[in-house]
Parts: structure tokens; C-alpha cells; sequence
């Protein structure tokens, strides 16, 4: 995703801060009120014993956050949550990668274009509906073991359903244009006449590829892995649909105390470490997350 | 490099494999909308049974007239003040202007989880409390950078000379804005009015959070219908949801080149 980097015109006047002002004032209200706001009462509730509503009985406290380094249960969760986020952003580029490359160095013109377009469709359609219609095809006696019966006679049962590789597998097929797009972009920045370069220097294509194509697509990659980890480490949907009892995450937890449990300043500072673990992630990419856009 | 015929074609018969990979589940939902038995026998036996009974659903009627609302509202009101920041990120150079620019990511980089369970905090406790002029709310904060981005976009191409032609011409400020600047920007401005549309529409995590009982959107909805026990009209009004959705995309695609680095 590319910042907005405007070309302007160094005109600079008085009047233009406050033209300015009147004309992206409203926007910047409305995310100061939606988002700013909300995270900040967010933050102040996760020191709370209870909701500050009238006839609670709240103090504030930080045993939010000691329970999460206390109790195992929660560190085991966040742990779980981010080999999730791994391994999907893993399978997410070893699938993607090679796609993106057949699309950016093999194809060109229209028929670029409308893969492309094919590439990117799934990805606008509705998240929720793409992970129910998995539960069609991995299901016991669902479309993906009956395939495999047919194909293998006497085939047994996988039983994906309601397990760990099942919220994978949802979530790699949610992500993977994420992949396949910024694979792509950065792919497509690459000069043909390099490779050909070391081509005919003697380099073989596995060597082109370690040496020459992999380091150049890098920010791609890494744009596309963190764009793809942050998510997933934050998701509940997926994992309750896909996972059922196997999908208990940190974002399924995180979920429960604001919609079942009602224990909202736990909530709040669990998701603020998950928060944490965000930020830290853009920080420690962000060079190469700058370079890629 | 020259790529040998055998790797093109295998690389094609790759490119295809995930395509499928992409497609499978949804045309396997799209085709058992249509199958009589709702445990997936097969051979399908056509019907139009479970789009019938779906015209007769009240909750799911009801949940997709709120959500066409929403998006629409969210559509609006992103779209009028989006492209109004953009064209002040254009215009004018300004002390923070890089600091307003990064400002446009969180709504999109930070998980919908966190952003969505804080809202419904706050929306709770600061008394706008939860329902549809929430989601309103919530909505727009995401489509916001969206609009902005695609909008940015395309101003990005634009010749201020033709401003400064148009002015020395003799139009007032407002007519270069109307007569000039507006129509340039249009394909942008209807590009990402249809993603701020899309946005909201598809949107499930926030609307999930900031729902009331018997006041939801068809994603809520459909969420809730799965997790009690699926009925077969949610296969078909997932079909129309995603067919729906295909459409929209077709026509941004009219009107932003995906994949373009202009």
C-alpha cells in the first residue's frame, strides 16, 4: 500500500494552512473521534477492576496485565496466535511467490491484466463467506473427501474439519493475494537484463534466483508477510468457524471478554498487548515496508 | 531470462492450480445454493428452493436493507470528506504533513479485533452507544484512507498549471474547482467511492462488535446463522453477497488500474 505522496506546488501562504485545515479537518476529526479516542479509552479501561459504569465497583489496577504474565494459559495463547501468523505468512509466500513471478516475468498484456483482476477478486469478496464456504469442502463426507475417495478408491476420512490445519488452510486462502500482490509489484520493478546478466555469466537459474531475484523482491515479500501476520494474529472469525474447539487464539479470547465473559478491562489489555506485538512488528520491518512502497 | 517451453507451460499449469485453489470453495458454495439436498448429496439435484425460501426471511431481509443503508451512508460521507483531504494533501504544503499522512494507516494496519472491540468500548461508554449510526461511524474511520489513497492517486497526475490557466482566465475559485479540478478527479473519486462501498458493505469484524439484538447487518447475520446451525439459504444469499461483490470490483477495475504503478 502506497502512502499518498502528493506532488505539490510550494505555494505556501498563511490562508493555505487554514484552507488546509478546513478541508482535511473534517476527515481527521472523524478518525480522532473513531479510532484515536477508543484506543486511548481502551488503554485507560485496561487498568480498570471493572467497567466505570455507575453502581460498579471499579479501582484501578494493573492486575489486567498481571494476569497475562502470571497465568501460562495467556502467554500460551499469544504464542499460539503468532506460530499462526508465521506459519499462514509461510505458506502464504511459498504458494504466492511462485504465482506472482509466473504473472509479473511470463505473461504479458491483456491476459496479464485479467489474471491479475482474477488474482485480486477473491480478495474484495466477503472474508466471512470465503471461510463458511471452506467448511463445505473440508467437512467429513465434505466435496474435498469425496474428491480424494473418488480419486483413490477406498480413500479414508481426513478429518480436517475442526482442526488446526483447517484454520490454516482458511486463513492462507484469505490471504494469499496479499502475497501474490506485493510478490508482484516488486517482481515487476526487477530489470530482465539483470538476470540475463548473470545468466550468461554461467549462473544457473537456481543461483539467478537465490542470488539475483529473491534478494530484489525482498521488500515485496516481507511487505506481503507482515501485511499478512497482522492480521492473522489478531483474527477470531476464522478460528472459530474453521477451528471449533481447536481454535482457541488469542483473538478468539480477546473476543469472549467483550461478548460472552463481559470481563471488558481484561479484554481491553489483551488486546493491547496484542497491539504491542503490532507495533513492534511494523517498527522493526518498517525500513523495508518504506522501501516496498 | 528465457524460460524454457516445458517451465512456461509448468508454470502456467501453476498459475492455474492456485487460481483454482482461490475459486474452489466459493463456486462449491455458489453450486450447493442450487443443489436440492443440504447435506451435499451428489449428484446435484437442481433447485431455486433455497433463493425462494430466502425472499421469505425476514432477518436476512431485514439485515440486508441495514446493510445497504450503512454502506451507503459510509459511501457518502467517506467519499465528501476523503476526497476534501486529499485535495488539501495536494494543494498545500504544511508543517506535519508527512505525520497527517501516516495518520491514514491505522484504521487499515491495525487489527479490526483491537479497533473494533475499542469502539464498542468507547461508543458504550461515552453514551453514542451501539447500532447502526455506530457502524456508520466505525465504517467511514476505515473506508477513510481508502478514499484518500485512491483519490491521492489520481490527483497525483494532475497538471496544476491548468488551475493557474483557468484562474488567470479570469474563473473564480470555486468555478476552477467545479469546472476543472472535479472533472479530472472523477474516475478517482468514483474509484474509491466504490471501494469505501465495498469497504462497508463486506465489512464484518467492526459491524460484529458494534451490533444490537435484532439490529445487524447480513455479515453479523450470516456469522451468527453458521454458528447456530447453518441453514441452506445462507448458501444462497452468500452466493448473491460475493456475486454481488464481483461486480462491484469489475467496475472499479474501470476506473483504477489495479497493479499499475502510474
Amino acid at each position: 500500500m502506497a502512502l499518498p505522496d502528493t506532488v505539490s506546488v510550494p505555494r505556501r501562504g498563511p490562508s493555505d494552512a487554514r484552507s488546509a485545515a478546513w478541508l482535511m479537518g473534517p476527515a481527521y476529526l472523524w478518525l480522532i473521534i473513531t479510532v484515536l479516542l477508543p484506543l486511548a479509552a481502551m488503554f485507560y479501561f485496561s487498568f480498570l477492576s471493572d467497567v466505570p459504569i455507575a453502581g460498579r465497583n471499579w479501582y484501578t489496577t494493573f492486575s489486567n496485565y498481571e494476569a497475562f504474565f502470571q497465568q501460562e494459559f495467556y502467554r500460551t495463547l499469544m504464542w499460539r496466535s503468532l506460530r499462526l501468523g508465521a506459519e499462514v505468512a509461510l505458506w502464504c509466500f511459498v504458494i504466492g511467490f511462485p504465482c506472482a513471478y509466473v504473472l509479473a516475468k511470463t505473461i504479458k498484456g491483456r491476459w496479464r491484466e485479467a489474471l491479475f483482476l482474477l488474482v485480486i477478486i477473491p480478495f474484495w469478496s466477503n472474508a466471512l463467506i470465503r471461510i463458511f464456504s471452506w467448511t463445505m469442502v473440508l467437512r467429513g463426507n465434505g466435496i474435498l473427501e469425496r474428491f480424494l475417495a473418488w480419486l483413490i478408491p477406498g480413500f479414508g476420512s481426513l478429518d480436517l474439519m475442526f482442526t488446526y490445519p483447517a484454520v490454516v488452510i482458511g486463513l492462507v486462502h484469505s490471504y494469499l493475494p496479499y502475497m501474490i500482490l506485493t510478490c508482484y509489484i516488486s517482481l515487476q520493478t526487477i530489470d530482465d537484463s539483470l538476470v540475463d546478466a548473470a545468466r550468461s555469466l554461467g549462473a544457473s537459474r537456481l543461483t539467478v534466483l537465490r542470488k539475483v531475484i529473491l534478494p530484489l523482491a525482498m521488500p515485496g515479500i516481507v511487505a506481503g508477510a507482515v501485511l499478512i501476520f497482522v492480521p492473522v494474529i489478531g483474527s477470531f472469525m476464522e478460528p472459530r468457524i474453521l477451528g471449533g474447539r481447536e481454535g482457541t487464539f488469542l483473538g478468539t479470547v480477546i473476543e469472549d471478554q467483550f461478548t460472552a465473559v463481559f470481563n471488558w478491562p481484561l479484554g481491553a489489555a489483551l488486546s493491547f498487548l496484542l497491539l504491542a506485538c503490532v507495533l513492534i512488528i511494523f517498527a522493526v520491518f518498517q525500513p523495508i515496508l518504506r522501501r516496498a512502497s | 531470462m528465457k524460460a524454457t517451453p516445458t517451465l512456461l507451460v509448468v508454470g502456467r499449469l501453476y498459475l492455474a492450480l492456485v487460481l483454482a485453489f482461490l475459486y474452489l470453495p466459493i463456486v462449491v458454495m455458489a453450486t450447493m445454493s442450487f443443489n436440492t439436498s443440504q447435506f451435499y448429496q451428489l449428484p446435484i439435484d437442481w433447485t431455486f428452493d433455497w433463493y425462494v425460501q430466502l425472499s421469505s426471511n425476514q432477518r436476512l431481509l431485514a439485515a440486508t436493507r441495514n446493510s445497504i443503508l450503512v454502506a451507503m451512508a459510509t459511501t457518502l460521507i467517506a467519499t465528501v470528506l476523503g476526497t476534501a483531504a486529499s485535495i488539501a494533501l495536494f494543494r498545500y504544503e504544511f508543517r506535519f504533513k508527512k505525520l497527517f499522512q501516516a495518520a491514514l494507516f491505522p484504521p487499515i494496519a491495525i487489527p479490526w479485533l483491537i479497533t473494533g472491540t475499542a469502539m464498542l468500548l468507547f461508543f458504550f461508554w461515552s453514551g453514542i452507544g451501539r447500532g447502526l449510526h455506530a457502524m456508520v461511524l466505525g465504517h467511514v474511520a476505515l473506508a477513510l484512507p481508502y478514499v484518500i489513497i485512491v483519490v491521492s492517486a489520481r490527483l497525483r497526475g494532475f497538471d496544476a498549471d491548468l488551475e493557474a490557466a483557468a484562474r488567470s482566465l479570469g474563473a473564480t475559485p470555486w468555478q476552477v474547482v467545479r469546472y476543472v479540478t472535479l472533472p479530472y478527479m472523477a474516475p478517482g473519486i468514483i474509484a474509491g467511492a466504490l471501494f469505501a462501498f465495498a469497504v462497508s458493505f463486506d465489512q464484518f469484524v467492526i459491524s460484529y462488535f458494534l451490533s444490537v439484538p435484532g439490529i445487524s447487518t447480513l455479515p453479523v447475520e450470516i456469522y451468527s446463522a453458521i454458528r447456530q446451525g447453518f441453514t441452506p439459504e445462507i448458501n444462497a444469499i452468500s452466493t448473491l453477497v460475493i456475486a454481488f461483490s464481483i461486480t462491484l470490483l469489475v467496475i472499479v477495475s474501470r476506473f483504477y488500474r489495479f497493479g499499475d504503478s502510474r
